[in-house]
């Protein structure tokens, strides 16, 4: 039976994460967490935090703030200011190569190289979201009406995926060849990178609000429906004339955060109702993780070994779950 | 499924022309002392002149979903920025959108009804509209949006009346209302007013639209159209609708308005006010949601209370565009009449079929005369 580590932070958890193995929360206060062997507090952002991102490549935590700086923490004692940008809301942080960083403010996006000044890559619309492609430093922009793609270490003009909508955050399938994005209407959009072939994800009764993709990148997991939904990416053509897969189906509840398990074939589905569960691909076989709690599940992520697993909530309710017990 | 229990923050919506005052009114409302703290969503930083961290700017964004129905279009900026102020509890206790000048009105009002996170955290109080009295005139000759927001408001305040003579202010003023004439309106000078008839005013609130207006149903039995005006407004704006059916605004091109005509002869929007007695349900209701699916581009604001036959409470409805929501309200008191009276605000209604619609839901034992 799987064992809980159950935290009260008091505030809305922005991002759970792993930190050099340590559990580690941030907050929309602007803090850090790291409540595993005594309380430990960071302030990342003064003001607030608007949004924190794991970046897979430089294995550390990338937010930005209220206080228009994109700060960096890798075992989250210390933080780095990587930019800053005066009074505005940084909405959108990514991580890429090379200790690469991209993140957005209103109509602009920002691409700062880990060497190298800043660029500002201007768009019509406001930028939404972004992500960096797995490989080549390839930035991609969520806006009004589509997807821009970008070679922002060159001057090359972006490319322009459009689908019309508005479009909040961006993921590369873990092979590159797929970008998918959120819309405002309840749905994913998505383009094969290669000849921009359109995939059209519909069907939730709510916004999508959390994705993940599974360890062998076949499927992308998403939230807002009674069920964790996985889209199979595997084929050439990613999900089209395929139906998804329906994880945790659940009456009474919606899912609110999704975390597929680093090796295994195995999503972690969190709810709004604060319940988890663990459930496997292959036979549906459900495992409790946790009843329930005061408040939809905000975010959870697995430690490296797939283990462990921090989640947070809308309340600040938060915890560790260790699936060994 | 569990819900945040937090109540919903109220939202209140300041709109009108460059140089109205919304500046000054905002200026005021975040000095003055009144124990509560506003977070301002602002287009830009401009002139405000108090330093608050939570003046937020944001680039009016207008998104347009289900693939381009012009009817649902909500604020996209405001959905992020309200997402992001709303996530911490206690900071502060309402929110105040200040748009510019060529603003629309109704995606900022659509945001607070279409997306879902918003609505589940926030309710729009009022939308308040600033006029600028000596300049609405020309505004209305060069600016569809200056009417819009008119249309569109809760509450208008005719600013800078110091600015005009008693006869202009008297024409401006029916101007406003022939465009809205449910509108409560206050005259003020460097946006001085008491602020509790900006803020709180629950106008989109169902358990409260149309409760602090005990005329809108008193005019439907005297067919009669009085309303709520400015302390000192003394004049006649009885502008429309005097005889209850048999006349209509949708025809400006020959306004039927005495007092008002050069004005009026540049605005677009009309109101239509329908009355009856009680209606039956299975009627009313499936009316109601073909007229606001097939009409919902050509109505900015639609209210009104309706007596059900044989229901014991008043039943209020409210709409925006296509959306349109109702409930029951409270019971009807022994003193009032059981009247039904809906009143629709927009441009190309056609009143005629409107009221043949209205009518034709009436419930058959107790016809309306």
């Amino acid at each position: 039976m799987p064992s809980i580590a159950a935290y009260e932070f008091g505030d809305f958890v922005e991002t759970a994460c792993f930190l050099k193995d340590r559990p580690a929360f941030a907050l929309a206060d602007g803090t850090l967490r790291l409540p595993a062997g005594g309380e430990k507090a960071l302030t990342l952002h003064e003001g607030g935090l608007l949004c924190a991102v794991v970046d897979e490549f430089g294995k550390r935590l990338l937010s930005g703030g209220e206080d228009g700086r994109v700060v960096a923490t890798a075992d989250g004692e210390t933080s780095q200011e990587l930019a800053s940008i005066g009074r505005k809301w940084v909405g959108a942080v990514a991580g890429g190569p090379n200790g690469a960083i991209g993140f957005a403010s209103g109509r602009s996006a920002w691409f700062q190289p880990a060497k190298g000044d800043l660029k500002e890559l201007k768009h019509e619309r406001t930028v939404e979201g972004l992500a960096f492609a797995p490989k080549g430093t390839r930035l991609a922009t969520a806006r009004y009406d589509g997807a821009s793609l970008f070679f922002p270490a060159t001057d090359a003009a972006p490319v322009s995926l459009d689908w019309k909508g508005a479009h909040l955050a961006a993921s590369f399938s873990p092979d590159g060849r797929f970008l998918v994005t959120m819309m405002q209407e309840n749905a994913l959009h998505g383009w094969r990178i290669d000849d921009g072939k359109h995939m059209r994800m519909t069907g939730y009764p709510a916004k999508v609000k959390d994705w993940s993709w599974s360890a062998k990148g076949k499927f992308l997991a998403t939230s807002g429906a009674p069920a964790a939904i996985l889209w199979p990416f595997s084929g050439k053509d990613g999900p089209m004339g395929k139906a998804p897969l329906e994880l945790g189906t659940r009456g009474d509840s919606v899912v609110t955060a999704v975390a597929c398990h680093p090796a295994e074939d195995m999503l972690a589905v969190g709810y709004q109702d604060g319940m988890i569960l663990a459930v496997r691909f292959a036979d549906s076989k459900e495992a409790l993780l946790r009843r329930g709690g005061a408040s939809p599940l905000r975010t959870m992520a697995w430690d490296a070994k797939g283990g462990l697993l921090a989640f947070g909530a809308e309340n600040g309710e938060a915890g560790v779950v260790d699936i060994a017990g | 499924m569990s819900e945040t229990a937090a109540a919903p923050i109220p939202v209140t919506v300041l709109t009108g022309y460059l140089g109205s005052g919304k500046t000054t009114l905002l200026n005021r409302i975040l000095s003055e002392d009144h124990g509560k703290k506003y977070a301002v969503i602002v287009n830009e930083f401009g002139e405000i002149g108090i330093d608050n961290d939570l003046i937020v700017e944001s680039d009016e964004e207008i998104y347009e979903m289900n693939n381009g129905c012009v009817c649902c279009t909500v604020r996209g900026d405001l959905v992020r920025v309200v997402e992001g102020l709303t996530r911490r509890k206690g900071r502060f206790d309402a929110i105040l959108v200040e748009t510019t000048g060529l603003a629309d009105p109704v995606p900022v009002a659509q945001t607070f009804f279409m997306d879902e996170d918003v609505r589940a955290k926030t309710q729009l109080d009022a939308v308040v509209a600033l006029v600028d009295a000596k300049h609405l005139p020309m505004r209305l000759k060069d600016a569809r949006e200056a009417e819009d927001q008119i249309a569109f408001a809760d509450v208008v305040l005719l600013n800078k009346t110091d600015l005009v003579t008693p006869e202009e202010l008297a024409k401006v003023e029916a101007t406003v209302r022939a465009i809205n004439p449910h509108a409560v309106i206050h005259r003020t000078e460097r946006a001085g007013i008491d602020l509790t008839k900006v803020l709180g005013q629950s106008a989109f609130d169902l358990k409260r639209v149309l409760e602090d207006d005990p005329a809108f149903l008193e005019a439907a039995a005297q067919a009669h159209d009085d309303h709520v005006c400015g302390p000192d407004c003394d004049h006649d704006h009885h502008h429309h609708d005097h005889h209850g059916h048999d006349h209509h605004h949708h025809d400006h091109g020959h306004s039927h308005d005495h007092h008002a005509v050069s004005p009026i002869h540049d605005v677009t929007v009309t109101s239509i006010s329908l009355r009856g007695g009680p209606l039956d349900p299975k009627k009313f209701f499936p009316w109601i949601q073909a007229l606001t699916q097939e009409q919902g581009p050509n109505i900015l604001r639609l209210k009104g209370i309706i007596a059900f036959d044989g229901d014991p409470d008043r039943y209020v409805v409210q709409g925006v565009h296509m959306i349109i929501e109702g409930d029951h309200q409270r019971p009807w008191r022994d003193d009032e009449a059981k009247l039904s009276r809906l009143v629709f605000i927009g441009r190309k209604l056609d009143a005629e079929e409107l009221e043949a619609g209205f009518a034709a839901c009436a419930a058959k034992v107790k016809a309306p005369a």
